[in-house]
């Protein structure tokens, strides 16, 4: 009797939930770690203060790629949540499939349009409507150094390539492994699209990797950045493969490396560590052809799935204004260690990194030089990227030839596109 | 005349228990199991990507599964991993379970001993495995500690050598609960028969190679069939202990699957590589599972 009693109050509370009292919105993410965690939170107590409840629904690990499968199975279900976390073209995606609600009405009040850059209405605003709302953007076009290191060898920061190349064997010869990396294929793929953009620089970056132009694609600026990709592969200890991200960021944090080139994610690791940018450690832009002032950024934000009950669409909108609220920007990266979305709040609470990375953003973004992630699927969908993250480390892992890199990468391209 | 049809009742019902016990698993394994395989089927002919859907494409999705150089290296890998991990568990089983059956003491100390990885999961397996071979930390930098320094065991970061890591942690995992089955298969021999051979003057050699490996064909069977399958949709070994590289190099069919259809939003042909995975175990299962079943009727 006491089991069927138990049974029953589970049928009724699932019957129930629905209908709670209290407006709810529920978020499913798969910001887990410590530092995401509490930029979340900025968020929610902002919607709580609000009146909304807040159900958290995170999925952790693989880097979305857990979260975006129980995604897919809500989604056949006929259960999406109201808010999700998603990059890039999953988010065009999912709104051609005609899942996605908008938040028009209130981003015309707020006046979103003025605020965000380009850059970041590219992925948030598509075909004219606001669907999903972003929170911060990162950078992924950066080296992070080790001061240490580089007082070790006496040598200023690279600002080419060439000067880069140029550090690797004094690094080796004062006992210091040049380039830190961890060799997973998506790590690979972020330290190729920086090469790209570094070399190639922005119209180059656009015309192979957003255009997925073939030509371009085999040229001989392609082949140039898989020459640079095989001298950084010189450059990595031979235990790389592997290894997390993270792990060989420690690696530059405690002088063992002097160099890794990653996502300005990297940058939780340092201050987790008690590291001070300028003073242990300085975030370099990777050296761009001609000095352009280029960027390649991802952009994080929660995409709002079609809600029909005006209680929902209610909660939705003030998750969607307390996201956007400027404070709640500042608080959220401040603990996620991004930049803010809007461009008009005042970053002078972030550190040195966030500060000159939120003023590249916005030269850059002027100038036109400002181009979508491409590891980090903003650039082309998830099968491009899949196939050409194939290609990269099947380079970055072998003695293959340049030329023959740029052609498999044009090959892997072509087909899955 | 009451009796009788009560009779009649309760044999009826005896009859019927089991089914209606059985009905509810075997509609719950026909949706689940056999429901599931023909929507994949179908998913694998049509143009699905992030979601399924149901407009047909033909044998597209199978031309480009097979154009891929990735699905090449999966099968490949599976090939060498499901071969050397299916014979080197299964010499390593019987020759443990046989010197184990030497009526040796402490048999009852020694047998949990090697049963007991399998009571890990295979990521726990993976994960320390991929410590114990990482030349930075594990066993080739405990020997350059202890002063053999040209010690050197960096297969698992090596692209060549890397899937035969999986099977050194494979093998491990495994080979205790061979071991097991083959001692249950040891155990269930006549005694009768082996005193009669050794009577007849069998040395202990010709006792195991003519009589004792013979019986034991039921439990080759029972080893072959789990091992086969274990090997064939194994994932969570490979993800924990190299995560498919270095580079793709330790990818296999189920990893494979994996990322296609749901990192990569190509369902069809995510869809495409699980048939042919299921018919790579249908191919290999079913002609021995037939020959030894119809032996075992005549």
């Amino acid at each position: 009797m006491k089991q069927m009693s138990i049974a029953t109050a589970l049928i009724l509370g699932m019957v129930a939930s629905p209908v709670l009292a209290e407006p709810t919105v529920e978020v499913m993410h798969f910001w887990t770690s410590g530092g995401e965690a509490a930029a979340l939170s900025a968020v929610r107590d902002k919607v709580v203060a609000n009146g909304v409840a807040w159900a958290d629904a995170p999925v952790a690990g693989g880097g979305g790629d857990a979260a975006k499968t129980a995604l897919q199975a809500r989604i056949a279900s006929g259960n999406p949540p109201a808010a999700m976390l998603m990059l890039g073209q999953n988010i065009i995606d999912w709104a051609n499939e005609g899942l996605l609600g908008n938040v028009d009405a209130l981003a015309a009040a707020e006046g979103w349009d003025a605020v965000l850059p380009q850059a970041v209405k590219d992925f948030t605003k598509v075909g004219g409507h606001y669907v999903s709302v972003p929170t911060n953007v990162h950078r992924t076009d950066v080296i992070w150094a080790s001061k240490a290191a580089f007082d070790a060898i006496g040598a200023p920061y690279p600002t080419t390539w060439e000067e880069l190349n140029a550090l690797a064997p004094k690094f080796v010869a004062a006992g210091i492994i040049p380039l830190a990396h961890g060799g997973q294929p998506w790590q690979e793929a972020y330290m190729f699209e920086a090469v790209a953009m570094g070399i190639g620089g922005a119209d180059f970056y656009r015309k192979a990797l957003v255009d997925l132009d073939d030509a371009t694609l085999r040229g001989e600026t392609m082949v140039t950045v898989f020459t640079e990709l095989a001298t950084l592969r010189d450059m990595i200890d031979e235990n790389a493969a592997g290894r997390d991200w993270n792990l060989a960021t420690a690696m530059v944090i405690n002088g063992e490396a002097a160099m890794q080139i990653m996502g300005d994610w990297a940058k939780g690791e340092f201050t987790n560590a008690g590291k001070v940018p300028g003073d242990d450690f300085a975030c370099i832009p990777v050296p761009k052809a001609n000095g352009q002032a280029g960027f390649v950024y991802l952009v994080n934000s929660l995409s709002l799935f079609t809600q029909t009950d005006p209680e929902a669409i209610h909660a939705q909108e003030v998750l969607a204004s307390a996201i956007m609220d400027p404070q709640v920007q500042i608080d959220f990266n401040l603990a996620k260690g991004a930049i803010p979305a809007r461009m008009d709040v005042d970053m002078s609470a972030l550190d040195a990194c966030a500060q000159s990375t939120a003023a590249d953003l916005a030269t850059a973004d002027a100038a036109g030089t400002a181009v979508p992630t491409f590891a980090g699927t903003h650039a082309a969908n998830a099968a491009v990227v899949g196939a050409a993250t194939d290609a990269i480390t099947e380079f970055f892992n072998s003695d293959m030839t340049a030329t023959d890199g740029a052609a498999t990468l044009a090959d892997a391209i072509m087909a899955a596109k | 005349m009451t009796t009788t049809t009560d009779v009649d009742f309760r044999t009826r019902l005896q009859d019927w228990i089991p089914k209606l016990v059985l009905s509810p698993s075997l509609a719950a394994m026909l949706v689940f199991v056999y429901g599931f395989i023909i929507y994949t089927v179908y998913l694998s002919f049509t143009d699905s990507k992030m979601l399924p859907s149901y407009d047909l494409v033909g044998m597209e999705n199978y031309t480009k599964l097979f154009a891929l150089s990735a699905w090449t290296t999966a099968i490949i890998n599976l090939a060498i991993f499901a071969t050397l991990y299916i014979v080197i568990c299964t010499v390593i089983g019987l020759t443990l379970a046989v010197f184990l059956d030497q009526k040796i003491r402490g048999e009852g100390f020694l047998r949990p001993i090697y049963l007991y990885p399998m009571a890990l999961s295979f990521i726990v397996t993976g994960t320390a495995w991929k410590w114990f071979l990482d030349p930075g930390i594990g066993l080739e930098h405990t020997m350059h500690l202890w002063g053999w320094e040209s010690f050197s065991f960096n297969w698992i970061k090596d692209r060549d050598m890397a899937i035969y890591t999986v099977v050194i942690a494979a093998v491990w995992q495994t080979s205790g609960f061979v071991m097991a089955m083959f001692l249950a298969g040891l155990r269930g021999i006549d005694n009768e028969i082996l005193k009669a051979a050794q009577i007849d003057g069998a040395s202990n050699w010709q006792l195991y190679r003519r009589i004792v490996i013979p019986l034991l064909r039921p439990a080759f069977l029972s080893a072959f069939v789990i091992l086969s399958h274990l090997a064939i949709k194994s994932y969570d070994l490979v993800i924990a202990l190299t995560g498919g590289g270095p580079g793709r190099a330790t990818e296999l069919p189920a990893t494979f699957m994996y990322s296609y259809t749901f990192t990569r939003n190509s369902m069809g042909i995510g869809a495409a590589s699980a048939v042919i995975m299921l018919m790579t175990i249908a191919a290999i299962m079913v002609p021995y599972l037939y020959a030894e079943l119809k032996e075992k009727g005549q």
